[in-house]
Order: structure tokens, then C-alpha cells, then sequence
């Protein structure tokens, strides 16, 4: 199982990939979650929300419409401490609104496109992961 | 419509490749973070296949004037950085490596994620609410 891991997410990130050209060349948008989502949030975005709506559905029901395809149970194998999961979401909240997007903005549309603001962001959200999972797993020991 | 049909097409297949890849996984997602532990370098080839197809749709925008719906393609970005890219995107690394969700994949599983999963969204919403008050002050605390 352990063999193929890398083979999927190649797939999957193609896959990835290709739904951000998709919005790009389509609708003339970055795909970004953070900012899609954080648009309906903040009321910032109500001007295209009925584009955004559709993604987000879209999002949540396409893979929810695919588990019966896989041989496993499909887990997200999330925590069961709440304080940790609350603290979580809050800092990804926060986080990616102060820097005007995450993983797909920034790491997938942003490198791809050269840009050194989502280059610097990746960098460090990809390294402030590194020292969480040192501080909390390691040292700590709560995740 | 056409908007939001291809909305609804592009939404629809990256929740397919974030399942597909592992991304809605947190073991991966922290197995990958985890570099002093079991390292899982799984994510180093979801970002590098998603970042392919998005390499040639940029190189295509400069080919065409406008998207299929007729809307400009996104202006350059601000070369600047400031101090909010630097600060949020360590605020949002923490919280990706504490839980193993960042805001695709938490939307993507709501529908098997759990109670977890649900509150996860919850507090990434709230978070959302309260950036702008903190960005102001973070930037008033940086003009001073």
C-alpha cells in the first residue's frame, strides 16, 4: 500500500492541477480555498458568491459521491483532542486571511506562476509545519 | 451559468485529486510535515503534479486576451511582501501541522470528516471573522 502512495498523489495532484487551470482559463480566477471560502465569510466576495457557492459544493459532494469507489474505509484520521482541533482551525483561519491565501493559492497557483509572494509563503508555512510538528509532536507530545 | 458550471467543474475535480492524493488525510499531511519522524514524502509529488497543468495554464494566459467567460486573467501579484504573508503564513503553517487539514481538504471531507471535521471548519470560519481586526492592528503595530 505503502508502494503506491506516491502514485496517487501524483494522480490526485494532476488532478489538483488541472481544476485550478480550469478556473483560471475559464472563469479568469485564481483557485484559491482560503480566499473562495474567506470571501463568504467576510462579505469581501459577494459579488461573485453564486461562483463561489458552486465550486464549494461541487467540492464537498464530488468526493463524497466517490468513497463507495474506494476498497477501505476513506478517515481523515483527524484528532479526537478538540482543544487541538479548535486551535487548528483558528490558526488556518486567521492565518491564511492575513496572508491572502493557503495551500492551493499560494503553493499550487502561486509557484506555478512564479511568484515570489507565494513562493515566500510557502516557505514559511511549510516550515512553521516542520517546527509544529517538532514542538507538538516531539517535545510536547499533545499530537 | 457558464460561470458557474465551470465553478462547479473545477470545485468538483479538486475535491477529487484531494481525496485521490491523500491530501484529506492528516496522517499523510503530518507524515510529510514530519521530518524528524516517519517521513511520508507523498505530498512533495501531489504538489509537483498539480503544479504542472497550472505551469502550462499560465503559460496559456499569456497567449489569449481574456478567460472563456470573457473575464481579464488575474493582474500580476504585488511584488511586495509585508509583514502580513510573512506572519499569516506562519499562523497557517502552525495550525496545518497541529491538525493535518488546510481549508480544501477540511471542506472536501466535511462529508465524512466527522464531529471533528465539522468543528474544524467551525473554528477555521471563525478565525476567518476575526483576520480583519487583527490585520489592522498587526499593521498599526507595525506603522509604530
Amino acid at each position: 500500500m505503502i508502494d503506491t502512495d506516491w502514485i496517487w498523489g501524483l494522480v490526485g495532484g494532476l488532478m489538483i492541477g488541472t481544476s485550478a487551470a480550469i478556473f483560471l482559463l475559464g472563469n479568469g480566477r485564481i483557485m484559491g480555498a482560503s480566499g473562495i471560502i474567506g470571501g463568504l465569510v467576510d462579505r469581501s466576495g459577494l459579488g461573485n458568491w453564486a461562483e463561489r457557492v458552486a465550486f464549494l459544493a461541487a467540492l464537498v459532494v464530488v468526493p463524497a459521491l466517490m468513497l463507495p469507489l474506494f476498497s477501505v474505509e476513506v478517515s481523515t484520521n483527524i484528532t479526537s483532542n478538540l482543544a487541538v482541533i479548535v486551535a487548528g482551525g483558528l490558526l488556518v483561519g486567521i492565518g491564511t486571511r492575513l496572508a491572502n491565501g493557503c495551500t492551493s493559492g499560494h503553493g499550487v497557483c502561486g509557484i506555478s506562476r512564479f511568484s515570489l509572494r507565494g513562493i515566500v509563503a510557502t516557505v514559511f508555512y511549510l516550515l512553521a509545519g516542520g517546527i509544529a510538528m517538532v514542538l507538538f509532536r516531539h517535545v510536547l507530545g499533545v499530537i | 451559468m457558464q460561470r458557474i458550471v465551470i465553478a462547479a467543474l473545477s470545485g468538483g475535480l479538486f475535491g477529487a485529486g484531494l481525496l485521490v492524493s491523500g491530501m484529506t488525510d492528516t496522517t499523510k499531511v503530518q507524515g510529510w510535515l514530519d521530518i524528524f519522524g516517519a517521513w511520508d514524502p507523498t505530498l512533495a509529488f501531489v504538489l509537483g503534479g498539480a503544479i504542472l497543468p497550472m505551469l502550462l495554464a499560465w503559460h496559456l494566459t499569456t497567449k489569449r486576451a481574456m478567460s472563456l467567460v470573457g473575464t481579464p486573467f488575474p493582474a500580476k501579484p504585488d511584488p511586495r511582501l509585508g509583514h502580513n504573508l510573512v506572519i499569516g503564513s506562519v499562523l497557517f503553517g502552525a495550525g496545518w501541522g497541529l491538525v493535518g487539514l488546510c481549508p480544501g481538504p477540511a471542506i472536501a471531507s466535511l462529508s465524512w470528516g466527522g464531529t471533528g471535521g465539522i468543528v474544524f471548519i467551525l473554528a477555521m470560519i471563525g478565525g476567518m471573522l476575526v483576520a480583519q481586526p487583527i490585520r489592522l492592528q498587526i499593521d498599526r503595530l507595525a506603522a509604530a
